[in-house]
């Protein structure tokens, strides 16, 4: 069982250092994991699962923005839904998602439909990417608790 | 280094606010009153919501609201924080107000904001870093 252990916690940990060195994840995902603790021990599940739920939100209402078959494109609406999403992608330490809503908000400024339609689909992959990432970081969790391990404290710096 | 200054130096950092705050947040984004009502939690805090700057109004208008702290997002829709923390000064509302800006505003917006009646400005994102100590500072004034 040891070894079992040892084995999930050495996944968990090469998971964890690989999402922020490939940029899914910055500091601000760090500070969200310090809010959790024994008395709020899903925190972190419970905020990650509001911020899915925005992208979804977020997404569908600009990509109704960006219909031209409803008629003129209505950049006003995808560049505030852009804004929230840039604000909520900040605030739980999804920094591609935050890096494409930077972009995002430029192209909607200028009114480049074909710039806005590119990140719109950019965002959605992303998103969706670590949503999927993510979930197997938790999934690795859940086993190593599963299995009477301790989810170790993983150094990023 | 003196010998008062190794002391501090080796004083543990508070944990908690200096006195347990009742906290009004408000901000329009679900995800930015979860995060932030759970670092009041963690400095020994209690805190309630609303989702603009209108609902704090409301909150306050039959007089019996009573914050110590008032975390006030900036941009918000129905009433901006500007606004609201102008009209809570209007109501002769004494909480401290701390605006919660983005790095993205600029040195004027971040003045104008503090015009209306701020007690402190602070870019998100917000932490117990950067809260704590302020807070402290704020009710040491």
């Amino acid at each position: 069982m040891d070894a079992l252990i040892s084995q999930l916690q050495r996944q968990f940990r090469d998971h964890t250092i690989s999402l922020y060195q490939q940029g899914f994840l910055d500091d601000q995902f760090t500070e969200l994991k310090k809010l959790q603790d024994d008395g709020s021990p899903d925190f972190v599940a419970e905020v990650l699962s509001l911020f899915f739920e925005d992208c979804v939100k977020l997404i569908s209402n600009m990509a109704r923005a960006l219909d031209q078959t409803t008629g003129a494109v209505d950049f006003s609406t995808v560049g505030a839904s852009v804004h929230q999403l840039k604000g909520s992608s900040s605030s739980v330490g999804a920094k591609r998602v935050k890096a494409l809503c930077v972009s995002f908000k430029d192209f909607c400024e200028a009114q480049n439909f074909e710039g806005c339609v590119r990140c719109l689909q950019q965002v959605d992959i992303e998103y969706k990417t670590l949503k999927s990432k993510l979930q197997d970081l938790f999934n690795l969790e859940k086993q190593i608790i599963q299995a009477g391990g301790i989810v170790p404290q993983v150094d990023i710096n | 280094m003196s010998k008062v200054e190794t002391k501090m130096s080796k004083q543990t950092k508070p944990t908690e606010t200096k006195k347990k705050l009742n906290v009004l947040i408000v901000d329009d984004d679900a995800i930015n009153r979860t995060l932030h009502a759970r670092i009041i939690n963690q400095i020994g805090g209690v805190s309630k919501t609303a989702g603009n700057g209108e609902e704090a109004v409301i909150l306050h208008r039959d007089g019996n609201a009573s914050f110590d702290l008032i975390l006030m997002d900036k941009e918000m829709p129905e009433r901006d924080g500007a606004s609201a923390t102008k009209k809570l000064r209007e109501m002769k509302v004494t909480s401290m107000i701390i605006g919660v800006t983005t790095l993205a505003d600029n040195e004027e917006e971040r003045a104008a904001f503090m015009e209306a009646g701020l007690n402190h400005c602070l870019a998100k994102p917000l932490s117990k870093e950067n809260l704590l100590p302020l807070i402290n500072h704020l009710l040491d004034a």
